[in-house]
Protein backbone atom coordinates (compact mmCIF):
# COMPACT_ATOMS: atom_id res chain seq x y z
CA UNK A 1 0.00 0.00 0.00
CA UNK A 2 1.15 3.73 -0.57
CA UNK A 3 1.64 5.67 2.34
CA UNK A 4 0.19 9.50 1.71
CA UNK A 5 2.26 12.57 1.36
CA UNK A 6 0.12 14.63 4.15
CA UNK A 7 1.93 17.48 5.75
CA UNK A 8 1.57 18.97 9.16
CA UNK A 9 2.31 22.36 7.82
CA UNK A 10 -0.40 22.10 4.90
CA UNK A 11 -2.97 20.13 7.59
CA UNK A 12 -2.51 23.29 10.10
CA UNK A 13 -4.40 25.48 7.25
CA UNK A 14 -7.73 23.49 6.79
CA UNK A 15 -8.59 21.46 3.48
CA UNK A 16 -8.12 22.19 0.26
CA UNK A 17 -11.54 21.99 -0.75
CA UNK A 18 -14.40 21.21 1.39
CA UNK A 19 -18.18 20.08 0.17
CA UNK A 20 -20.55 20.42 2.12
CA UNK A 21 -24.49 18.71 1.69
CA UNK A 22 -24.08 18.41 -1.63
CA UNK A 23 -26.65 17.86 -4.38
CA UNK A 24 -26.56 17.82 -7.75
CA UNK A 25 -28.71 15.83 -10.98
CA UNK A 26 -28.98 15.94 -14.73
CA UNK A 27 -32.33 16.53 -15.47
CA UNK A 28 -34.14 15.65 -12.21
CA UNK A 29 -32.26 12.72 -11.64
CA UNK A 30 -29.97 13.15 -8.67
CA UNK A 31 -26.50 11.47 -9.09
CA UNK A 32 -25.33 12.87 -5.54
CA UNK A 33 -27.36 13.22 -2.49
CA UNK A 34 -26.33 15.30 0.65
CA UNK A 35 -22.45 14.37 -0.25
CA UNK A 36 -20.06 16.25 2.64
CA UNK A 37 -16.04 15.27 1.75
CA UNK A 38 -12.86 17.30 2.48
CA UNK A 39 -10.07 17.15 -0.01
CA UNK A 40 -6.94 17.48 2.77
CA UNK A 41 -3.71 18.69 1.82
CA UNK A 42 -1.14 16.11 0.48
CA UNK A 43 -4.08 13.17 0.69
CA UNK A 44 -4.11 10.39 -2.16
CA UNK A 45 -8.15 9.22 -2.42
CA UNK A 46 -9.69 6.76 -4.54
CA UNK A 47 -13.31 7.31 -5.04
CA UNK A 48 -14.89 4.38 -5.73
CA UNK A 49 -18.49 3.10 -6.95
CA UNK A 50 -19.73 1.42 -10.20
CA UNK A 51 -20.98 3.17 -13.27
CA UNK A 52 -23.57 5.77 -12.75
CA UNK A 53 -22.68 6.43 -8.81
CA UNK A 54 -21.30 10.23 -9.52
CA UNK A 55 -18.27 9.41 -9.13
CA UNK A 56 -17.04 11.82 -12.32
CA UNK A 57 -19.77 14.61 -10.84
CA UNK A 58 -18.44 14.56 -7.45
CA UNK A 59 -15.05 15.18 -9.29
CA UNK A 60 -16.72 17.77 -11.49
CA UNK A 61 -17.85 19.56 -8.52
CA UNK A 62 -14.53 19.84 -7.17
CA UNK A 63 -13.20 20.88 -10.42
CA UNK A 64 -15.80 23.88 -10.07
CA UNK A 65 -17.22 22.99 -13.66
CA UNK A 66 -20.80 22.00 -12.27
CA UNK A 67 -22.93 24.07 -9.90
CA UNK A 68 -24.22 22.02 -7.42
CA UNK A 69 -28.47 22.19 -6.85
CA UNK A 70 -27.64 22.21 -2.94
CA UNK A 71 -25.26 22.09 -0.76
CA UNK A 72 -21.73 24.32 -0.73
CA UNK A 73 -18.61 23.76 -1.65
CA UNK A 74 -15.15 26.16 -0.42
CA UNK A 75 -12.26 25.83 -2.22
CA UNK A 76 -8.93 27.29 -0.32
CA UNK A 77 -8.31 30.77 -2.18
CA UNK A 78 -6.00 30.78 -4.36
CA UNK A 79 -5.82 27.21 -4.83
CA UNK A 80 -4.35 25.77 -8.08
CA UNK A 81 -5.91 22.76 -9.21
CA UNK A 82 -4.96 20.41 -12.21
CA UNK A 83 -7.26 17.92 -13.96
CA UNK A 84 -6.54 15.01 -16.46
CA UNK A 85 -9.17 13.55 -18.37
CA UNK A 86 -10.25 9.39 -19.20
CA UNK A 87 -7.26 8.82 -22.05
CA UNK A 88 -10.64 6.96 -23.63
CA UNK A 89 -12.26 10.08 -24.13
CA UNK A 90 -9.18 12.06 -26.14
CA UNK A 91 -8.75 12.37 -29.70
CA UNK A 92 -5.32 10.70 -30.66
CA UNK A 93 -5.03 12.03 -33.97
CA UNK A 94 -5.46 15.56 -33.21
CA UNK A 95 -2.42 16.79 -35.10
CA UNK A 96 -0.19 17.98 -32.22
CA UNK A 97 3.19 16.50 -30.58
CA UNK A 98 4.03 15.65 -26.85
CA UNK A 99 5.54 19.01 -26.16
CA UNK A 100 2.60 21.32 -28.16
CA UNK A 101 0.29 19.10 -25.81
CA UNK A 102 2.02 19.84 -22.68
CA UNK A 103 2.35 23.55 -23.38
CA UNK A 104 -1.49 23.97 -23.26
CA UNK A 105 -1.13 24.43 -19.92
CA UNK A 106 0.13 27.95 -20.66
CA UNK A 107 -2.53 29.14 -22.82
CA UNK A 108 -3.93 31.39 -20.36
CA UNK A 109 -0.54 33.21 -19.45
CA UNK A 110 0.61 34.06 -23.10
CA UNK A 111 -2.10 34.59 -26.03
CA UNK A 112 0.56 34.65 -29.29
CA UNK A 113 1.36 31.62 -30.52
CA UNK A 114 5.14 31.50 -30.51
CA UNK A 115 6.80 29.99 -27.91
CA UNK A 116 9.22 31.40 -25.32
CA UNK A 117 12.64 30.31 -24.54
CA UNK A 118 11.61 29.92 -21.30
CA UNK A 119 8.51 28.47 -22.11
CA UNK A 120 10.61 25.29 -23.82
CA UNK A 121 12.69 24.73 -20.77
CA UNK A 122 9.44 24.16 -18.71
CA UNK A 123 7.93 22.06 -20.58
CA UNK A 124 11.69 19.77 -21.52
CA UNK A 125 12.26 19.87 -17.62
CA UNK A 126 8.75 18.51 -16.43
CA UNK A 127 9.06 16.00 -19.64
CA UNK A 128 12.15 14.60 -18.24
CA UNK A 129 10.70 14.62 -14.91
CA UNK A 130 8.20 12.45 -15.65
CA UNK A 131 11.09 10.13 -17.72
CA UNK A 132 9.34 11.06 -20.91
CA UNK A 133 12.19 13.65 -22.20
CA UNK A 134 12.93 12.54 -25.35
CA UNK A 135 9.21 12.37 -26.71
CA UNK A 136 8.67 15.94 -26.45
CA UNK A 137 8.53 15.99 -30.39
CA UNK A 138 6.61 13.08 -31.15
CA UNK A 139 2.79 13.32 -32.14
CA UNK A 140 0.59 11.93 -29.31
CA UNK A 141 -0.21 9.05 -31.36
CA UNK A 142 2.69 7.19 -30.83
CA UNK A 143 2.88 7.21 -27.17
CA UNK A 144 2.10 3.70 -25.18
CA UNK A 145 -0.84 4.02 -22.51
CA UNK A 146 1.97 4.55 -19.75
CA UNK A 147 3.12 7.59 -22.35
CA UNK A 148 -0.11 9.16 -23.13
CA UNK A 149 -0.88 9.07 -18.91
CA UNK A 150 2.81 10.90 -18.30
CA UNK A 151 1.90 13.25 -20.89
CA UNK A 152 -1.06 14.49 -19.25
CA UNK A 153 0.33 14.43 -15.94
CA UNK A 154 3.42 16.74 -17.01
CA UNK A 155 1.34 18.91 -18.70
CA UNK A 156 -1.40 19.03 -15.19
CA UNK A 157 2.25 19.88 -13.28
CA UNK A 158 3.01 22.30 -15.88
CA UNK A 159 0.49 24.80 -13.65
CA UNK A 160 1.96 23.63 -10.41
CA UNK A 161 -0.92 22.61 -8.50
CA UNK A 162 -1.61 22.07 -5.28
CA UNK A 163 -4.35 19.19 -6.05
CA UNK A 164 -4.40 17.28 -8.63
CA UNK A 165 -7.69 15.06 -9.70
CA UNK A 166 -7.54 12.33 -12.08
CA UNK A 167 -10.91 10.63 -14.09
CA UNK A 168 -10.14 6.82 -14.02
CA UNK A 169 -6.36 7.39 -15.07
CA UNK A 170 -5.77 3.31 -15.79
CA UNK A 171 -9.16 2.90 -17.23
CA UNK A 172 -8.26 0.68 -20.28
CA UNK A 173 -4.87 0.43 -20.01
CA UNK A 174 -2.76 -2.85 -19.12
CA UNK A 175 -1.05 -4.10 -15.95
CA UNK A 176 2.30 -3.09 -16.42
CA UNK A 177 1.19 0.49 -17.63
CA UNK A 178 -1.31 0.29 -14.62
CA UNK A 179 1.91 -0.25 -12.20
CA UNK A 180 3.37 2.27 -14.23
CA UNK A 181 0.83 4.92 -13.52
CA UNK A 182 0.59 3.96 -9.51
CA UNK A 183 3.86 4.35 -8.62
CA UNK A 184 4.51 7.56 -10.79
CA UNK A 185 1.33 8.99 -8.11
CA UNK A 186 3.05 7.81 -5.31
CA UNK A 187 5.90 9.77 -5.90
CA UNK A 188 4.43 12.86 -6.89
CA UNK A 189 2.68 12.62 -3.66
CA UNK A 190 5.04 12.10 -1.95
CA UNK A 191 6.63 15.33 -3.05
CA UNK A 192 3.49 16.91 -1.23
CA UNK A 193 0.74 16.88 -4.43
CA UNK A 194 -2.41 16.10 -3.26
CA UNK A 195 -4.38 13.70 -5.38
CA UNK A 196 -8.16 12.69 -5.80
CA UNK A 197 -8.82 9.92 -8.54
CA UNK A 198 -12.48 7.90 -9.54
CA UNK A 199 -11.84 4.36 -10.00
CA UNK A 200 -13.81 1.42 -10.51
CA UNK A 201 -10.44 -1.70 -10.32
CA UNK A 202 -10.57 -2.23 -6.41
CA UNK A 203 -7.68 -5.02 -6.74
CA UNK A 204 -5.74 -3.12 -9.46
CA UNK A 205 -6.12 0.74 -7.92
CA UNK A 206 -8.41 1.42 -4.71
CA UNK A 207 -6.20 -1.44 -2.65
CA UNK A 208 -3.28 0.32 -3.04
CA UNK A 209 -4.24 3.65 -2.04
CA UNK A 210 -4.17 5.20 1.50
CA UNK A 211 -7.57 6.50 1.72
CA UNK A 212 -10.88 5.57 -0.60
CA UNK A 213 -14.43 7.46 -0.43
CA UNK A 214 -17.49 4.55 -1.38
CA UNK A 215 -19.89 6.24 -3.42
CA UNK A 216 -23.42 5.11 -4.07
CA UNK A 217 -24.96 8.60 -5.03
CA UNK A 218 -24.23 9.56 -1.45
CA UNK A 219 -20.50 8.67 0.58
CA UNK A 220 -21.29 5.28 1.92
CA UNK A 221 -17.88 4.76 3.53
CA UNK A 222 -14.65 6.82 3.64
CA UNK A 223 -11.39 5.66 5.13
CA UNK A 224 -8.23 3.22 4.56
CA UNK A 225 -8.75 0.50 2.25
CA UNK A 226 -8.92 -1.82 5.36
CA UNK A 227 -12.39 0.13 5.92
CA UNK A 228 -13.87 0.25 2.85
CA UNK A 229 -12.76 -2.84 0.95
CA UNK A 230 -15.39 -4.85 3.43
CA UNK A 231 -18.03 -6.81 2.28
CA UNK A 232 -21.22 -4.41 3.75
CA UNK A 233 -19.14 -1.17 2.32
CA UNK A 234 -18.82 -3.30 -1.14
CA UNK A 235 -22.51 -4.76 -1.40
CA UNK A 236 -24.10 -0.80 -0.28
CA UNK A 237 -21.79 0.64 -2.93
CA UNK A 238 -21.76 -1.91 -5.66
CA UNK A 239 -25.30 -3.64 -4.67
CA UNK A 240 -23.39 -7.05 -5.07
CA UNK A 241 -22.26 -9.37 -2.49
CA UNK A 242 -18.52 -9.63 -2.74
CA UNK A 243 -15.36 -11.25 -0.99
CA UNK A 244 -13.05 -10.32 0.54
CA UNK A 245 -9.89 -11.86 1.08
CA UNK A 246 -6.03 -10.40 2.28
CA UNK A 247 -2.98 -10.61 0.32
CA UNK A 248 0.34 -8.99 1.43
CA UNK A 249 -1.36 -7.52 3.90
CA UNK A 250 -4.20 -5.97 1.18
CA UNK A 251 -7.52 -6.69 0.76
CA UNK A 252 -8.49 -8.83 -2.63
CA UNK A 253 -11.60 -8.87 -3.57
CA UNK A 254 -13.24 -11.81 -5.19
CA UNK A 255 -16.94 -11.99 -6.74
CA UNK A 256 -19.36 -14.61 -5.25
CA UNK A 257 -21.16 -14.99 -7.88
CA UNK A 258 -22.33 -18.78 -9.14
CA UNK A 259 -20.36 -19.66 -12.34
CA UNK A 260 -22.35 -19.95 -15.59
CA UNK A 261 -22.71 -23.31 -17.05
CA UNK A 262 -22.57 -23.11 -20.69
CA UNK A 263 -23.42 -25.84 -22.98
CA UNK A 264 -20.60 -27.17 -25.33
CA UNK A 265 -21.52 -26.55 -28.63
CA UNK A 266 -22.26 -29.37 -30.84
CA UNK A 267 -19.94 -30.79 -34.00
CA UNK B 1 -7.82 33.65 -81.41
CA UNK B 2 -4.68 31.72 -80.49
CA UNK B 3 -4.98 29.57 -77.89
CA UNK B 4 -2.88 31.77 -75.38
CA UNK B 5 -5.01 34.57 -76.32
CA UNK B 6 -8.21 32.83 -74.63
CA UNK B 7 -6.15 31.40 -71.71
CA UNK B 8 -5.83 35.14 -70.78
CA UNK B 9 -8.60 36.45 -72.46
CA UNK B 10 -11.22 36.50 -68.77
CA UNK B 11 -8.25 39.36 -67.55
CA UNK B 12 -9.41 41.60 -69.71
CA UNK B 13 -12.68 41.70 -67.99
CA UNK B 14 -13.06 43.81 -65.16
CA UNK B 15 -15.94 41.79 -63.31
CA UNK B 16 -13.71 38.22 -63.66
CA UNK B 17 -10.54 40.06 -61.76
CA UNK B 18 -13.19 41.07 -59.15
CA UNK B 19 -14.73 37.59 -59.19
CA UNK B 20 -10.89 35.88 -59.38
CA UNK B 21 -9.88 38.30 -55.93
CA UNK B 22 -12.89 36.75 -54.66
CA UNK B 23 -12.37 34.07 -54.61
CA UNK B 24 -8.93 33.46 -53.95
CA UNK B 25 -10.16 35.38 -50.28
CA UNK B 26 -13.30 33.05 -49.97
CA UNK B 27 -10.79 29.97 -50.12
CA UNK B 28 -9.05 31.31 -48.11
CA UNK B 29 -11.30 32.24 -45.15
CA UNK B 30 -13.00 28.73 -45.63
CA UNK B 31 -9.76 27.27 -45.57
CA UNK B 32 -8.59 28.75 -42.36
CA UNK B 33 -11.89 28.23 -40.71
CA UNK B 34 -12.49 24.81 -41.85
CA UNK B 35 -9.07 23.68 -39.53
CA UNK B 36 -11.42 24.13 -36.39
CA UNK B 37 -14.15 23.08 -37.75
CA UNK B 38 -13.05 19.80 -39.07
CA UNK B 39 -10.97 19.28 -35.84
CA UNK B 40 -13.97 19.95 -33.57
CA UNK B 41 -16.07 17.09 -35.80
CA UNK B 42 -18.61 20.44 -36.83
CA UNK B 43 -18.26 19.88 -40.88
CA UNK B 44 -22.03 19.90 -40.83
CA UNK B 45 -22.25 23.26 -38.91
CA UNK B 46 -21.07 25.11 -42.28
CA UNK B 47 -23.81 23.16 -43.77
CA UNK B 48 -26.49 24.12 -41.77
CA UNK B 49 -25.05 27.53 -41.08
CA UNK B 50 -25.75 28.85 -45.14
CA UNK B 51 -28.88 27.15 -45.05
CA UNK B 52 -29.60 29.30 -41.96
CA UNK B 53 -28.43 32.28 -43.54
CA UNK B 54 -30.19 32.27 -46.64
CA UNK B 55 -33.94 32.01 -44.98
CA UNK B 56 -32.11 35.95 -43.31
CA UNK B 57 -30.76 37.01 -46.56
CA UNK B 58 -34.78 36.68 -48.18
CA UNK B 59 -35.97 38.18 -45.20
CA UNK B 60 -33.93 41.22 -44.03
CA UNK B 61 -34.91 43.32 -47.30
CA UNK B 62 -38.41 42.62 -46.47
CA UNK B 63 -37.94 44.22 -42.82
CA UNK B 64 -35.99 46.99 -44.69
CA UNK B 65 -32.73 45.85 -42.58
CA UNK B 66 -29.43 46.06 -45.13
CA UNK B 67 -28.86 42.32 -46.50
CA UNK B 68 -25.02 42.29 -44.73
CA UNK B 69 -26.34 43.01 -41.33
CA UNK B 70 -30.12 41.21 -41.65
CA UNK B 71 -28.28 37.97 -42.70
CA UNK B 72 -25.51 38.46 -40.43
CA UNK B 73 -27.44 38.76 -37.57
CA UNK B 74 -29.58 35.84 -38.61
CA UNK B 75 -26.61 33.90 -39.21
CA UNK B 76 -24.71 34.76 -35.62
CA UNK B 77 -28.40 33.49 -34.13
CA UNK B 78 -28.40 30.13 -35.85
CA UNK B 79 -24.90 29.67 -35.02
CA UNK B 80 -25.11 30.11 -31.13
CA UNK B 81 -28.55 27.77 -31.46
CA UNK B 82 -26.75 25.39 -33.07
CA UNK B 83 -23.67 25.50 -30.91
CA UNK B 84 -25.77 25.35 -27.37
CA UNK B 85 -27.86 22.12 -29.24
CA UNK B 86 -24.79 21.04 -29.54
CA UNK B 87 -23.82 20.89 -25.89
CA UNK B 88 -26.71 20.30 -24.50
CA UNK B 89 -27.10 16.78 -25.46
CA UNK B 90 -30.87 16.46 -24.75
CA UNK B 91 -31.45 15.58 -28.11
CA UNK B 92 -30.05 14.42 -31.27
CA UNK B 93 -27.38 17.30 -32.50
CA UNK B 94 -27.52 16.50 -36.19
CA UNK B 95 -31.29 15.97 -36.19
CA UNK B 96 -31.98 19.50 -34.19
CA UNK B 97 -29.64 21.09 -36.58
CA UNK B 98 -31.52 19.98 -39.35
CA UNK B 99 -34.79 20.95 -38.32
CA UNK B 100 -33.51 24.77 -37.24
CA UNK B 101 -31.66 25.29 -40.75
CA UNK B 102 -33.84 23.24 -43.39
CA UNK B 103 -36.28 25.46 -41.78
CA UNK B 104 -34.73 28.47 -42.31
CA UNK B 105 -33.78 27.47 -45.78
CA UNK B 106 -37.33 26.95 -46.46
CA UNK B 107 -38.64 30.57 -45.44
CA UNK B 108 -36.14 31.58 -47.31
CA UNK B 109 -37.06 30.16 -50.42
CA UNK B 110 -40.71 30.72 -49.60
CA UNK B 111 -39.92 34.86 -48.92
CA UNK B 112 -38.14 34.49 -52.23
CA UNK B 113 -40.60 32.60 -54.65
CA UNK B 114 -43.54 35.34 -52.80
CA UNK B 115 -41.84 38.13 -53.19
CA UNK B 116 -38.44 38.02 -55.05
CA UNK B 117 -35.35 39.29 -54.37
CA UNK B 118 -33.21 42.76 -54.45
CA UNK B 119 -29.92 40.77 -54.31
CA UNK B 120 -28.46 38.09 -56.68
CA UNK B 121 -30.55 35.94 -58.32
CA UNK B 122 -32.31 33.04 -56.90
CA UNK B 123 -29.95 30.03 -58.48
CA UNK B 124 -26.96 32.20 -57.55
CA UNK B 125 -27.44 32.29 -54.11
CA UNK B 126 -27.63 28.19 -54.49
CA UNK B 127 -24.60 27.72 -56.64
CA UNK B 128 -22.58 30.70 -56.69
CA UNK B 129 -21.96 33.39 -59.49
CA UNK B 130 -18.92 34.71 -60.89
CA UNK B 131 -20.85 38.00 -62.00
CA UNK B 132 -21.68 41.09 -59.61
CA UNK B 133 -19.33 41.15 -57.05
CA UNK B 134 -18.96 44.36 -56.17
CA UNK B 135 -16.46 46.43 -54.16
CA UNK B 136 -18.29 45.95 -51.04
CA UNK B 137 -18.35 41.96 -51.43
CA UNK B 138 -14.82 42.26 -51.37
CA UNK B 139 -13.96 44.42 -48.62
CA UNK B 140 -16.12 42.75 -46.66
CA UNK B 141 -14.27 39.36 -47.43
CA UNK B 142 -11.30 41.08 -47.12
CA UNK B 143 -12.51 42.14 -43.90
CA UNK B 144 -13.89 38.84 -42.44
CA UNK B 145 -10.29 37.24 -43.52
CA UNK B 146 -8.20 40.52 -41.69
CA UNK B 147 -10.86 39.35 -38.87
CA UNK B 148 -10.49 36.11 -38.84
CA UNK B 149 -6.74 35.49 -38.90
CA UNK B 150 -5.92 38.08 -36.65
CA UNK B 151 -8.19 36.10 -33.83
CA UNK B 152 -7.32 33.17 -34.76
CA UNK B 153 -3.21 34.51 -34.09
CA UNK B 154 -3.64 35.87 -30.66
CA UNK B 155 -6.00 33.78 -29.40
CA UNK B 156 -3.57 30.45 -30.92
CA UNK B 157 -3.19 28.73 -27.97
CA UNK B 158 -6.67 29.10 -25.99
CA UNK B 159 -8.42 28.09 -29.64
CA UNK B 160 -6.12 25.21 -29.77
CA UNK B 161 -6.48 23.78 -26.21
CA UNK B 162 -10.26 24.41 -26.67
CA UNK B 163 -10.76 22.50 -29.73
CA UNK B 164 -8.79 19.42 -28.59
CA UNK B 165 -9.84 19.29 -24.84
CA UNK B 166 -12.66 21.26 -23.64
CA UNK B 167 -13.26 20.14 -20.95
CA UNK B 168 -9.80 20.48 -19.62
CA UNK B 169 -9.12 23.79 -21.26
CA UNK B 170 -12.11 25.12 -19.00
CA UNK B 171 -10.60 23.79 -15.85
CA UNK B 172 -7.19 25.11 -16.98
CA UNK B 173 -9.24 28.86 -17.20
CA UNK B 174 -9.41 29.38 -20.61
CA UNK B 175 -13.10 31.04 -21.65
CA UNK B 176 -14.01 27.90 -23.50
CA UNK B 177 -17.74 29.26 -24.10
CA UNK B 178 -16.85 32.99 -26.02
CA UNK B 179 -14.25 30.88 -27.33
CA UNK B 180 -17.18 29.22 -29.19
CA UNK B 181 -18.93 32.06 -29.65
CA UNK B 182 -15.94 33.85 -31.22
CA UNK B 183 -15.45 30.75 -33.76
CA UNK B 184 -19.46 30.78 -34.67
CA UNK B 185 -19.30 34.31 -35.13
CA UNK B 186 -15.78 34.20 -37.09
CA UNK B 187 -17.92 31.30 -39.16
CA UNK B 188 -20.99 33.43 -39.38
CA UNK B 189 -19.75 36.49 -41.14
CA UNK B 190 -17.05 33.68 -43.34
CA UNK B 191 -20.59 32.31 -44.42
CA UNK B 192 -22.03 35.34 -45.02
CA UNK B 193 -19.51 36.57 -46.51
CA UNK B 194 -18.59 34.04 -48.97
CA UNK B 195 -22.31 32.89 -50.30
CA UNK B 196 -22.15 35.23 -53.21
CA UNK B 197 -19.29 33.13 -54.45
CA UNK B 198 -19.35 29.51 -53.38
CA UNK B 199 -23.51 29.51 -52.86
CA UNK B 200 -25.74 28.11 -50.22
CA UNK B 201 -25.44 24.43 -51.21
CA UNK B 202 -21.91 24.97 -51.77
CA UNK B 203 -19.83 26.83 -48.87
CA UNK B 204 -19.92 23.64 -46.47
CA UNK B 205 -17.43 22.08 -48.80
CA UNK B 206 -15.04 24.59 -49.42
CA UNK B 207 -15.21 24.40 -45.64
CA UNK B 208 -14.30 20.96 -45.13
CA UNK B 209 -12.29 19.90 -48.11
CA UNK B 210 -8.87 22.17 -47.97
CA UNK B 211 -8.63 21.10 -43.96
CA UNK B 212 -9.42 17.36 -44.76
CA UNK B 213 -6.68 17.59 -47.50
CA UNK B 214 -4.50 19.75 -45.11
CA UNK B 215 -4.55 17.12 -42.22
CA UNK B 216 -3.57 14.11 -44.91
CA UNK B 217 -0.70 16.44 -45.52
CA UNK B 218 0.59 17.43 -42.22
CA UNK B 219 0.83 15.98 -38.72
CA UNK B 220 1.18 19.58 -37.33
CA UNK B 221 -1.88 21.76 -36.40
CA UNK B 222 0.21 25.36 -37.66
CA UNK B 223 1.11 23.75 -40.83
CA UNK B 224 -2.49 22.61 -41.36
CA UNK B 225 -3.41 25.99 -40.68
CA UNK B 226 -1.00 27.43 -43.59
CA UNK B 227 -1.72 24.54 -46.34
CA UNK B 228 -5.68 24.43 -45.55
CA UNK B 229 -5.32 28.48 -46.07
CA UNK B 230 -3.37 28.07 -49.34
CA UNK B 231 -5.16 24.76 -50.39
CA UNK B 232 -8.36 26.51 -50.23
CA UNK B 233 -7.22 29.69 -51.73
CA UNK B 234 -5.40 28.17 -54.79
CA UNK B 235 -8.55 26.22 -55.43
CA UNK B 236 -10.62 29.16 -55.32
CA UNK B 237 -8.63 30.69 -57.95
CA UNK B 238 -8.41 27.58 -60.51
CA UNK B 239 -12.52 26.99 -60.18
CA UNK B 240 -13.40 30.50 -60.51
CA UNK B 241 -11.30 30.71 -63.77
CA UNK B 242 -12.94 27.20 -64.61
CA UNK B 243 -16.26 29.21 -64.12
CA UNK B 244 -15.60 31.82 -66.55
CA UNK B 245 -14.23 29.46 -69.18
CA UNK B 246 -16.50 26.52 -68.49
CA UNK B 247 -19.61 28.66 -67.87
CA UNK B 248 -20.53 26.75 -65.11
CA UNK B 249 -21.74 28.17 -61.73
CA UNK B 250 -18.29 29.10 -59.58
CA UNK B 251 -19.26 27.52 -56.48
CA UNK B 252 -19.39 24.12 -58.64
CA UNK B 253 -16.22 24.41 -60.18
CA UNK B 254 -14.21 25.21 -56.70
CA UNK B 255 -15.88 22.69 -54.95
CA UNK B 256 -14.85 20.59 -57.76
CA UNK B 257 -11.63 21.01 -57.93
CA UNK B 258 -10.83 20.80 -54.49
CA UNK B 259 -12.68 17.61 -54.62
CA UNK B 260 -9.69 16.92 -57.31
CA UNK B 261 -6.68 18.29 -54.85
CA UNK B 262 -8.29 15.46 -52.29
CA UNK B 263 -8.14 12.47 -54.67
CA UNK B 264 -4.38 13.35 -56.22
CA UNK B 265 -3.52 13.61 -52.48
CA UNK B 266 -5.43 10.19 -51.74
CA UNK B 267 -4.06 8.45 -55.12
CA UNK B 268 -0.41 9.57 -54.07
CA UNK B 269 -0.38 8.34 -50.69
CA UNK B 270 -2.51 5.17 -51.56
CA UNK B 271 -4.45 5.72 -48.41
CA UNK B 272 -1.77 5.76 -45.71
CA UNK B 273 -3.09 10.17 -45.48
CA UNK B 274 -6.84 9.30 -45.35
CA UNK B 275 -6.28 7.23 -42.28
CA UNK B 276 -4.41 10.01 -40.56
CA UNK B 277 -7.19 11.73 -41.42
CA UNK B 278 -9.55 9.26 -40.72
CA UNK B 279 -9.65 10.22 -36.82
CA UNK B 280 -10.26 14.06 -37.15
CA UNK B 281 -12.79 13.77 -34.71
CA UNK B 282 -12.22 10.10 -33.09
CA UNK B 283 -11.43 9.57 -29.65
CA UNK B 284 -9.95 6.15 -29.71
CA UNK B 285 -8.95 4.22 -26.62
CA UNK B 286 -5.58 4.11 -25.30
CA UNK B 287 -2.88 2.37 -26.70
CA UNK B 288 -3.25 -0.91 -24.61
CA UNK B 289 -1.72 -4.67 -25.14
CA UNK B 290 -4.39 -6.33 -22.65
CA UNK B 291 -7.15 -4.13 -21.45
CA UNK B 292 -9.56 -6.87 -21.03
CA UNK B 293 -6.99 -8.80 -18.36
CA UNK B 294 -6.25 -5.42 -16.88
CA UNK B 295 -10.81 -5.08 -16.46
CA UNK B 296 -11.06 -8.94 -15.14
CA UNK B 297 -9.79 -7.52 -11.62
CA UNK B 298 -12.46 -5.50 -11.42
Amino acid sequence: MIADGQSAAGQQLGPLITVSGVSFGYDRSPVLLDVDYAVQPGEFTGIVGPSGSGKTSLLRVLLGTVRPQRGRVERRPGLAVSYVPQLETVNWNFPVTVGECVLMSRSTRRLMPWTTPAERADVADVLERLGIGDLAGRHIRELSGGQQQRMFIARALLRRPQLLLMDEPTSGVDIGTRHEVLHLLADLNREGLAIVLTTHDLNGMASHLPHLVALQHRVVAYGPPSEVIVPDVLEQTFGARMEVLQHLGMPVVVDTAEPISLQPVAG
Amino acid sequence: MTLWQSLLDPFGYDFFLKGLVAAVLAGALCGLIGVFITLRGMSYIGHGLSHAIFGGYAAAPLLGIPIVLGAGAWGLASALAINAITRSRRIGADAAIGVVTTASFALGVALLTRFGTKGPAFDALLFGSINGVTRSDLLLLAGALLFAASLFTVLYRSFLFSTFDPEVADVSGVPVRRMDALLMLVLSVSVLATLKILGVTLVAATLVIPAVVARMLSDSFSRMLWLSTGLGSAAGAVGMYLSFQLEIPSGTTIVLVNALVFLVVLAISRGSALRRAGGLHDHAPATSSAPALARAGH
